[in-house]
């Protein structure tokens, strides 16, 4: 992994394990298998002190595992990984000291009120009772608890649920928080009060990994992200650089009279618009699409072919989805059509 | 990339991060302030401690009691019956915690723990230090609804205290085996219908509720060595008078032997969970 942009605050507190801008996360040939599956199969990354790693993946990419191998809930198989300098296997007591943990499901007490739940977990933090209690009246003021704070938490929504479950991983202030997907099936209000919380954990010198399908939530929190599938890195790097490999938003235009399609393309290839590097006709789809990174091209684009005389019956812009990020940055996408085209070759050499 | 930077904490000595005994209480005090706020959240879990003792002990007197001893005698049935029961009660109360244990993990929640620096172990002290109190709870509502029935205790309290401690130390022992339970199937539902079916045979083949000698021989072979007959009769003797010591040595020794056994496999069961 390269050393990427260097932002988000380091720590200079040497009761944290890892020197001050040394890594807080240190994963190196992480291997885990259940039986025959290898949910990880020899991850490296690393996450700098005081900043946020965003583990970008698809379902069953391994992301779980990895968070459950970095917070002791399983060992892994081989290679090493050490947290704020604490080996996972050697070190597991004083590890659990400096982690908290939010998974993708509550692991609150559901009988138990939210205020019950958190003073509890102060308690086990070996908090004062006094500091028990007003820590986790504090924690349930920053989630907006405070007027659930008498209810069992099994009666809160899902959401109220998620975000009790995060106040009772950050009341022991811990110096590396993992987040397993912390915002998945929460609406858009609760999403940023949940980013909110990070950012400022964060701004107080916690380091943070976290886990989502989400582009978006990695990119408003992540520092640096890394890309893993099937159990492996696939591509690691700054947000920038790595939106900078996948480009930036696709031009759809839909051409009123279909067989126009290829004369579109063609129009908007020769005109050479600032920075536009091409147009491709879909005919599967009979759409044209312009990759562009800028509002200023979308206009271009659409002056352009307002000039020619083209009619367009529908027009619309598309954000890279995850699924087009790992694309982009696997290479597939540029690998597949030469596969089909070596498939073709194949079939004909049989035909021949 | 700098794993230079990492040295310093790797050097740490090996106890570094164990709990301390004063840590350790304070965490099986806040472990069992859940359980009780459990409790509180959900009171129909006390039923067994609460109902049980009372419904068992009304039935048995007034449907068995006049059969048993004779129509008006059934003082005579209470003062052979409560000492019996107090015996079946740490039974059906240690139940809860395989139940209770099976829970935990079925829901996030002992993942949290897991997470904690606490010992792991606080989780099952906490679960056992509670349940205790239920069994006594049960135990003095027992004894309670039996004095105002006229029950009477031929002995001195020292002897009642004795035999609700042995009592209590039998249903303790029993724990680890519901917690064995509790960890080894997979739902609550699960571990309290095999729990029924072994607890079914040992409660009525004892001496809790009749003397064994009108039994057929071969039940009554069984009952000798069923610890819930050991139990009973330890009881019962300490309570109305009769020779003790064989009956409490057997009970007490059912008692190691049960958690020597089931002790180990649980809490290591409970590691590799964990």
């Amino acid at each position: 992994m390269g050393a990427g942009t260097v932002v988000g605050m380091t720590r200079n507190d040497t009761t944290r394990g890892a020197g001050s801008g040394g890594n807080a996360v240190e994963v190196r040939g992480l291997v885990k298998h259940f039986g025959a599956t290898k949910a990880l199969n020899g991850v490296d990354l690393d996450v700098r002190e005081g900043t946020v790693l965003g583990v970008l993946g698809p379902n069953g990419a391994g992301k779980t595992t990895l968070v459950r191998c970095l917070s002791t809930l399983l060992r892994p198989d081989a290679g090493t990984a050490r947290v704020a300098g604490y080996d996972v296997l050697a070190q597991p007591r004083q590890l659990r000291r400096v982690i908290g943990l939010t998974g993708q499901y509550a692991s609150v007490d559901e009988k138990l009120s939210g205020f019950e739940n958190l003073y509890m977990i102060g308690r086990l933090l070996d908090l004062s009772r006094k500091d028990a209690r007003r820590r986790g009246e504090e924690m349930l003021e920053r989630f907006s608890l405070t007027e659930a704070a008498k209810r069992p938490a099994g009666q809160y929504s899902g959401g109220m649920r998620r975000r009790l479950d995060l106040a009772a991983s950050m009341i022991g202030r811990p110096a590396v928080l993992y987040l397993d997907e912390p915002t998945t099936g929460l609406d858009p209000r609760t999403r940023n009060e949940v980013w909110e919380e990070v950012q400022r954990m964060v701004a107080e010198g916690a380091t943070v990994l976290l886990t989502t399908q989400y582009m978006e939530e990695a990119e408003q929190l992540a520092h640096e992200l890394t890309v893993i599938d099937r159990g492996q890195v696939i591509a690691g790097g700054g947000v920038d650089e790595l939106k900078a490999k996948v480009g930036g938003r696709t031009l759809q235009i839909r051409p009123a009279d279909r067989t126009e399609l290829h004369r579109m393309a063609g129009a908007l290839a020769q005109a050479q618009l600032d920075g536009i590097g091409g147009a491709v006709a879909d005919e599967a789809e009979g759409v044209v699409n312009v990759p562009i990174i800028s509002d200023e091209q979308l206009t271009a684009v659409v002056a352009l072919l307002g000039s020619r005389g083209f009619a367009i019956s529908d027009i619309s812009t598309h954000l890279p989805s995850l699924d087009e990020v790992f694309l982009a940055v696997t290479g597939q996408k540029a690998s597949a059509p030469q596969q089909d085209a070596a498939d073709t070759d194949a079939l004909q050499e049989v035909a021949a | 990339m700098s794993a230079a930077t990492l040295s310093a904490p790797a050097a740490a000595p090996a106890r570094e991060g164990r709990i301390g005994l004063r840590a350790n209480l304070r965490h099986i005090g806040a472990l069992a302030r859940r359980n009780l706020l459990q409790i509180k959240a959900d009171p129909e879990s006390m039923f067994d401690a609460v109902i049980m003792p009372i419904i068992f002990i009304l039935l048995f007197t007034y449907v068995f009691g006049g059969s048993m001893a004779g129509k008006g005698n059934e003082q005579d049935y209470l003062n052979y019956l409560v000492p019996g029961l107090m015996a079946m009660q740490g039974m059906n109360i240690a139940m809860a915690v395989g139940t209770g244990v099976n829970d935990d993990f079925k829901k996030g929640v002992m993942d949290r723990f897991r997470t904690m620096p606490i010992a792991r172990s606080s989780v099952l002290i906490a679960k056992i230090v509670v349940e205790i109190g239920r069994m006594l709870v049960a135990t003095a509502i027992l004894l309670g609804m039996g004095f105002a029935l006229g029950l009477s205790i031929t002995t001195t309290p020292l002897h009642l205290l004795a035999a609700v401690a042995l009592s209590v130390a039998f249903g303790a022992s029993l724990m680890w085996v519901f917690i064995l339970l509790g960890l080894s199937l997979k739902t609550p539902q699960a571990v309290q219908g095999i729990a029924m079916l072994v607890l079914m045979p040992l409660q009525f083949g004892s001496s809790i509720f009749a003397p064994t000698a009108k039994m057929p021989g071969w039940l009554e072979g069984f009952t000798k060595y069923n610890p819930l007959s050991n139990l009973a009769d330890a009881a019962r003797n300490l309570m109305r008078g009769g020779p003790v010591a064989h009956s409490v040595w057997m009970t007490l020794a059912w008692a190691v032997a049960i958690t020597l056994v089931t002790a180990p496999l649980a809490v290591s069961k409970f590691r590799k969970k964990t």
